[in-house]
C-alpha cells in the first residue's frame, strides 16, 4: 500500500504533465471546488494522521487549535529542514516527486484559510529548493497557484524559503525565528504558534510528509486513510533506512509492518550486509533511544514489535523506544557503540542553540566525557557522570533538544554500559585501530 | 575586497534580491536574510564583515542584525576559503558506512587538516552534522552538489576532477 511514492520511479514525474497524468492534483480540484475548508479538516481528523516529523502529534487536532481572529493572516508552513540524523525521507520525496508536496501544501492552506505558505527547507539541500521552485512555476502556469484557483475564487501563494544550517530550526518556534530572518532560538511557549506564530499571527507548521499525505485523505477519504495501519499508528509511513542493511534507502510501509520483516524480508532491507548479523537499532533518528536486537525484534513479552507509534515505545524506554521521525539505523556486530554515542553526543553539542544552560552546558559535558572516553582517557566515575547530566538536561529546557541530546546517551549506557567499561578499562586497546571494535582510532577533531 | 563601494551585487541579482523581498508582508524584508545572505556567498565566496555589511543595508537592518544571524548558522563562511569548499558528514549513520576512513583519506590526501585551506587555495574542508543523506553515506557536499557513496577511490576521482 502506497501513498506517497507510490508513482515516484515513474520517469518525469518532477514534471507537472507526468504528475498530473497519475492523479496529481485531483485533491486540488475536489477539495477546491466541492469540500469547504472544514469539511477538508474534518477528513484529516477522521484520518488520524499523526505528524511525520517525529512528535507524532494528531495533525487534524493540531489543525483545530488555529487560532482565526477577522482580519488577521495565517499561515501554513512546511517543516522541510530535515535534520535529524537517520531521517532523509523528506529529501528523497521532495527531490524526486516536488507536485507531491506543492498539491498537499495546496489543499492544506485551503483547509487552513492561508493566501500565503511557505517551504522553509534546510539550507543544505539548495538543490532541491530549485527543484521545488521550479515545480511551483509550473503549478502557477496551470493555474494550480496564485489568484483564483481553478476559478474557485481561492488565492494563494507558496514560496520556498532556505535555511543557514541549523539542526534547532527543525524544532518549530525556531524555524519561525528563521524566516523572520533571525537567530533560530526556540521561543517560550506558550504561546503556541498557532495563536502567535509568524510575525505574530496564527500559524500552522506541518512536517512535509504529513502535508503531503493530505491530497490522499482529500481524494480517498479520512475513514479510507485509517483503515491503513493498527490502531491509532493510521496511514503509511517513510521510513529512512541506513547504515548495515544490504538494501539502504527510503521505503513507504504501511504502519503495522513487523520490524522483523521490515529488516529482512528481500521486499524491504533485504537483512544485514552479508557475512554480518544484527547489533542494534536506532529506530526513529538520532534522538530515540538505541535498542539491542533481542529488543527491537520482540518486547519484553516477547511479542513481534511491530513498525507502530505503540508497539516501538511499548516498555517505556527502559525496553523501547519510539518511531519518531522514521529515521531507522541499523548496525551490525563490527559497530562500536561508544563511538556513535559520541557521534550523537558531539552532534547535539554542536547544535545547541545555547539558550537554556542545561542543554548548552550539558550537551558540552556529554560530548567531552564521550571523546575522552572513546580515546581511552575515561574515568570509572564517567559513566554514572553521563547518566547524571543526561538526567539534568531532561525536561529542564525551553524546547525539546534537550531531550533529543540526552536519550541517545542514556540509552546506549542502558543497553550497552558494558562497550564503555570496556573502553575505560581497557585504554590501551580502546584506541588501537581493528583491537575490537573495527572502527575504534577514529581521528576527528573535536 | 576591504573598500564597501566595491560591494554590489550585479543588476540580474539585485532584482532577484527585491523578488525574494516581495515574497513576505510590507516591512517585513529582515525576512530576506537567510536567502540574501545565500545570494551573497554565491557572489563573493564568503560573508566578509564589508559584504554583511553591505547586505544589511540592503535590507534596512543594522549590520549587528547581520553578523549574530550568520553567525548562528553553519553554511556561512566567515573566514575565507578556498574555490571549493568541501563539506564532511560526520555523523554517525556516514561513520558506520565507513566515513572515518574515508575523511582521514581526503584529509591525508590533500594534506591539511579540518578547517583547513591547501596552500594552492583550491580545496577548504569543514567538518558538518548529518546532510540528510544517511542512506546514500559516507557523503560530502560541495555547495549543493552532493557526493554520495564515497569510498577513497571515489575520493581521488573526485580530487581528480576538481584540480583540473
Amino acid at each position: 500500500m502506497k501513498i506517497l511514492t507510490e508513482h515516484i520511479d515513474v520517469q518525469g514525474i518532477e514534471t507537472i504533465d507526468v504528475f498530473r497524468k497519475h492523479g496529481g492534483y485531483t485533491a486540488v480540484e475536489k477539495a477546491l471546488k466541492k469540500m469547504t475548508p472544514d469539511e477538508v479538516t474534518e477528513e484529516v481528523k477522521k484520518s488520524g494522521l499523526r505528524g511525520r516529523g517525529g512528535a507524532g502529534f494528531p495533525m487534524g487536532m493540531k489543525w483545530s487549535f488555529l487560532a482565526k481572529p477577522e482580519g488577521v493572516p495565517r499561515y501554513l508552513v512546511c517543516n522541510a529542514d530535515e535534520s535529524e540524523p537517520g531521517t532523509f525521507k523528506d529529501h528523497y520525496l521532495m527531490m524526486k516527486s516536488p507536485h507531491t508536496l506543492i498539491e498537499g501544501m495546496i489543499v492544506s492552506s485551503y483547509a487552513l484559510g492561508a493566501n500565503t505558505s511557505y517551504i522553509y527547507i534546510r539550507g543544505e539541500l539548495m538543490y532541491v529548493a530549485t527543484i521545488l521552485e521550479k515545480a511551483i512555476q509550473e503549478a502557477k502556469d496551470k493555474g494550480l497557484l496564485g489568484k483564483n484557483i481553478l476559478g474557485s475564487g481561492y488565492d494563494l501563494d507558496l514560496h520556498v524559503q532556505l535555511g543557514g544550517g541549523a539542526y534547532i530550526c527543525g524544532e518549530e518556534t525556531a524555524l519561525l525565528e528563521s524566516l523572520e530572518g533571525k537567530r533560530g532560538n526556540p521561543r517560550n511557549k506558550p504561546p503556541f504558534p498557532a495563536v502567535k506564530g509568524l510575525w505574530q499571527c496564527p500559524t500552522v507548521v506541518n512536517n512535509v510528509e504529513s502535508i503531503a499525505a493530505t491530497s490522499w485523505i482529500v481524494n480517498n477519504g479520512g475513514d479510507e486513510y485509517a483503515k491503513i495501519g493498527i490502531g491509532r499508528s493510521t496511514g503509511t509511513k517513510l521510513i529512512s533506512v541506513s547504515g548495515h542493511v544490504r538494501k539502504p534507502g527510503v521505503y513507504e510501509l504501511p504502519l503495522g509492518l513487523s520490524v522483523e520483516d521490515f529488516i529482512y524480508a528481500d521486499e524491504w532491507c533485504g537483512g544485514i550486509r552479508d557475512g554480518h548479523k544484527l547489533k542494534a537499532v536506532v529506530a526513529g533518528g538520532s534522538s530515540v533511544p538505541i535498542l539491542p536486537a533481542e529488543l527491537i525484534l520482540k518486547t519484553t513479552n516477547g511479542e513481534n514489535r511491530l513498525m507502530t507509534y505503540e508497539s516501538l515505545s511499548d516498555g517505556g524506554f527502559v525496553s523501547g523506544t519510539m518511531l519518531g521521525s522514521g529515521g531507522f539505523v541499523v548496525m551490525d556486530e563490527t559497530t562500536c557503540i561508544v563511538h556513535n554515542t559520541l557521534t550523537f553526543g558531539r552532534f547535539y553539542h554542536h547544535e545547541s542553540c545555547g539558550q537554556c544552560s542545561p542543554c548548552r552546558e550539558g550537551t558540552g559535558w556529554m560530548d567531552k566525557v564521550l571523546y575522552r572516553i572513546e580515546h581511552g582517557k575515561g574515568r570509572q566515575e564517567d559513566i554514572d557522570l553521563l547518566v547524571d547530566v543526561a538526567k539534568k538536561i531532561e525536561g529542564n529546557t525551553i524546547c525539546p533538544l534537550g531531550d533529543a541530546a540526552a536519550w541517545p546517551v542514556a540509552a546506549a549506557i542502558r543497553h550497552f554500559r558494558d562497550e564503555f567499561e570496556w573502553h575505560i578499562n581497557h585504554p590501551e586497546k580502546a584506541t588501537q585501530k581493528g583491537a575490537v571494535f573495527m572502527r575504534e582510532g577514529a581521528s576527528w577533531s573535536i | 575586497m576591504t573598500n564597501t563601494q566595491t560591494i554590489q551585487f550585479p543588476a540580474d541579482t539585485l532584482e532577484l534580491v527585491h523578488k525574494i523581498v516581495k515574497r513576505y508582508p510590507e516591512g517585513k524584508q529582515k525576512s530576506a536574510l537567510l536567502p540574501v545572505l545565500h545570494l551573497a556567498q554565491a557572489e563573493w565566496k564568503w560573508c566578509s564583515p564589508e559584504v554583511m555589511d553591505y547586505v544589511a543595508g540592503l535590507l534596512k537592518l543594522s549590520p549587528v542584525e547581520v553578523y549574530e544571524v550568520a553567525s548562528f548558522y553553519t553554511m556561512f563562511h566567515l573566514e575565507p576559503v578556498g574555490e571549493h569548499v568541501i563539506e564532511y558528514c560526520r555523523t554517525g549513520p556516514c561513520c558506520l558506512m565507513g566515513g572515518v576512513e574515508v575523511y582521514d583519506h581526503l584529509k591525508t590526501k590533500l594534506g591539511i587538516p579540518t578547517g583547513g585551506t591547501t596552500t594552492d587555495g583550491k580545496f577548504t574542508i569543514k567538518e558538518v552534522e548529518c546532510l540528510a543523506a544517511c542512506g546514500w553515506g559516507p557523503v560530502f557536499q560541495i555547495r549543493e552538489k552532493f557526493y554520495m557513496n564515497l569510498t577513497t577511490e571515489k575520493v581521488d576521482e573526485i580530487i581528480e576532477e576538481l584540480s583540473k
